[in-house]
């Protein structure tokens, strides 16, 4: 089956190669297309695509880095992930190093700058880095009194990786951030599971240690000189955590709170849009309507009813999850409200139905920001909305006929757009390109991949 | 079909409503009759065969889906474009499936539906954004894992790629034209695919469609 939506306009392809954070489809291959055809050229032809070499927003399993070498010498990107996990094995480790290097050096599509040159004027992740290789030091130490010098020839690449991965985590833009703590989710839900689980992995992990360290204590059991070179090392390491303890701590420290300022800059990020959308909307309303007093009133009103039940019952103003419980009732409710407040009509097209979740919740405001949006600045008399729930994505897409607008030339303090649409789909996974051309109306297509459990149930 | 003035038959039940129709449909087209109701509207089509019926969707005597049954077999020639106002997909996908060969919402503009009688007089099929998320509905219900039914003709009762393609487009508002573009396909094709959908629609015995409309009266 083709893949529709596969092929994008050029100018559209143009903005989604730009800053945003949209369905990035940078000609690179079509996801609804097998690997292999990617190989547009005949098998053993290196062909060098031009332009420089940028990593792409999509299409990349942890930096980019294969999709961009992939992309500039026109091979299978699989077949450069490939090569590159066994040339990482081969070297041990050297190349997976130089992959990290390279990601901090590579643009990310759209950019101008890597990440290198923003890292090298971030005291406090070079402070991280330092104590990060400290602790390296000393496990060096420790393998060369252990005689592993596997783990001694290990520690180099770990270094460079280690601190690369420390600067790129601190330094990357808002949205490869959201990438990377996607791509991290899985481990990090080891962690945070349920306190009985995460119970049982560590009393696993435990007692495989200590197996292995009671075998090996064992097997050499016969040279009992082994153990006091081991009473020898128990004591440096005893030294060198007092010594360097406290520090180690406190680096730990700051990587929370560090997660905890990013958490907290989000919740911000998640304030100014939900403020936006109620409350300057409704102001925006009232100035357009001040010579209707009753409709100012009406629209006062509600706006102080919205804005009490979210400061004391916690109920987030704009929010249709409360409201309509599956997604097809959060379009309706679309369509009502964007009639009686703005009088134009709303044209709804729904194709299948399921439950709403949080992402969906979201995917749901960035369509009520854009069908607004598209009444508030389009001319146009009516607004269409097509949503559709397949059995791994949904997506909305708000079409006008009206004037239309050049994506490029949108101030950025035109925040509609750019924040509560874009940004919001970012936040949560989605996916949201907006096309328009001045005279030609505007269509804004919102994407949102379903939870597995749920697309199951469905 | 004959010359660039279609001659056209209302039948809707508001009075009110056939003259607004015909208001709008202005000079491009010839508006040989009106009728209110089934029987009405049967006689009167027998009588002045027009190229292009529009036909409200819900009317008192059985639906529109009554005259197309009962005009089909004798005037196979005479071309049904159903209209509605309400939300009901299982009444318009029955009209459909009785022989319609459109449908449009009446909040159509007056261009828009002068030149979607043309397109049926000249023998398209006119598929709104609300008939093509229907169908597309339809199609897709109950082709989950798990669901699959045994089909007597697969080929009929399942939509190619590019057919869904087609109609997320029309779903989402595209012209004909718009979609040709946007698929590099010419607008002939999509019109072929549009037909090919609508004769699925119509000739599709698959269990899923029963069911979904089913469902669909249910909830």
């Amino acid at each position: 089956m083709e893949e529709p939506a596969g092929w994008r306009p050029p100018w559209e392809t143009a903005r989604a190669a730009g800053r945003s954070g949209a369905p990035a489809d940078d000609g690179s291959r079509d996801p609804g297309q097998p690997p292999w055809h990617f190989r547009r050229h005949g098998p053993g032809r290196w062909s060098w695509a031009s332009g420089p070499l940028r990593r792409p927003r999509e299409d990349r399993l942890v930096g980019g880095v294969a999709a961009a070498i992939a992309a500039k010498v026109g091979r299978d990107v699989t077949t450069v992930r490939i090569i590159l996990v066994v040339a990482a094995v081969l070297t041990g480790g050297f190349v997976a190093a130089a992959y990290v290097v390279a990601w901090m050096l590579i643009p990310m599509a759209g950019t101008e700058h890597n990440l290198a040159r923003k890292a090298l004027a971030d005291r406090r992740g070079l402070a991280l880095v330092a104590g990060l290789w400290s602790v390296l030091i000393v496990v060096r130490i420790l393998a060369s009194a252990f005689k592993a010098g596997w783990l001694g020839s290990l520690i180099f690449p770990l270094a460079i990786a280690g601190a690369g991965l420390v600067l790129i985590w601190r330094n990357a833009p808002e949205d490869e951030q959201a990438m990377m703590r996607r791509q991290a989710q899985p481990l990090l839900g080891l962690t945070t599971r349920s306190r009985r689980t995460g119970l049982i992995l560590r009393l696993t992990v435990a007692v495989i240690l200590l197996a292995g360290g009671i075998a090996a204590l064992g097997s050499a059991h016969e040279n009992i000189a082994l153990l006091q070179p081991l009473a020898g090392v128990a004591l440096l390491i005893s030294a060198i955590v007092v010594l360097l303890g406290p520090w180690w701590l406190r680096i730990a420290r700051d990587l929370v709170v560090e997660r905890q300022a990013r958490v907290r800059a989000e919740e911000r990020a998640d304030i100014a849009s939900r403020v936006h959308d109620s409350v300057l909307q409704t102001l925006a309303l009232i100035q357009r309507r001040a010579d209707q007093p009753q409709q100012v009133v009406a629209l006062a009103r509600a706006q102080e009813r919205e804005l009490r039940s979210w400061l004391f019952d916690g109920r987030p103003p704009g929010s249709i999850g409360d409201q309509a419980m599956t997604l097809a009732g959060g379009v309706r409710l679309i369509q009502q409200d964007v009639e009686a407040q703005h009088g134009v009509a709303v044209e709804v097209v729904l194709v299948g139905d399921c439950p709403l979740d949080d992402d969906l919740t979201a995917l749901l405001a960035a369509a009520r920001e854009a069908t607004v949006n598209a009444a508030k600045w389009s001319g146009a008399s009516v607004i269409s909305i097509f949503a559709e729930v397949e059995p791994a994505e949904v997506s909305v897409f708000v079409r006008d006929r009206g004037k239309g607008f050049d994506p490029e030339t949108v101030p950025a303090d035109r925040k509609g757009l750019a924040e509560s649409v874009r940004a919001r789909m970012a936040r949560r996974g989605g996916k949201a390109a907006i096309r328009s051309a001045p005279g030609e109306g505007t269509e804004v297509s919102l994407t949102m991949r379903r939870n597995v459990t749920e697309a199951s149930q469905a | 079909m004959s010359g660039t003035r279609p001659r056209v038959f209302i039948v809707d039940d508001h009075g009110l409503f056939r003259s607004g129709v015909r208001s709008e449909l202005g000079h491009d087209v010839e508006v040989v009759g009106e009728a209110d109701d089934v029987a009405p509207a049967i006689a009167g089509i027998h009588e002045c065969l027009p190229d292009v019926v529009l036909l409200d969707v819900h009317l008192p005597g059985g639906g529109g889906q009554a005259v197309v049954t009962a005009l089909k077999p004798e005037h196979p020639e005479v071309r049904f474009l159903a209209l509605s106002a309400s939300d009901a997909p299982e009444d318009v996908i029955a009209v459909i499936r009785a022989g319609a060969r459109g449908y449009v919402t009446k909040t159509i503009s007056g261009a828009e539906l002068v030149d979607a009688v043309h397109r049926v007089a000249a023998g398209d099929v006119v598929f709104s954004p609300r008939l093509a998320g229907f169908v597309l509905d339809a199609f897709a219900s109950g082709s989950g894992p798990g669901q699959q039914q045994p089909s007597l003709d697969p080929e009929l009762d399942q939509l190619t790629g590019r057919e869904r393609e087609v109609l997320r487009l029309i779903a989402r508002g595209y012209t004909y034209k718009e979609i040709a573009r946007e698929l590099f396909i010419s607008v002939k094709t999509v019109e072929t695919h549009v037909s090919s959908v609508l004769r699925k629609l119509q000739l599709s015995t698959r269990h899923q469609l029963a069911r979904w409309a089913t469902e669909r009266r249910l909830a």
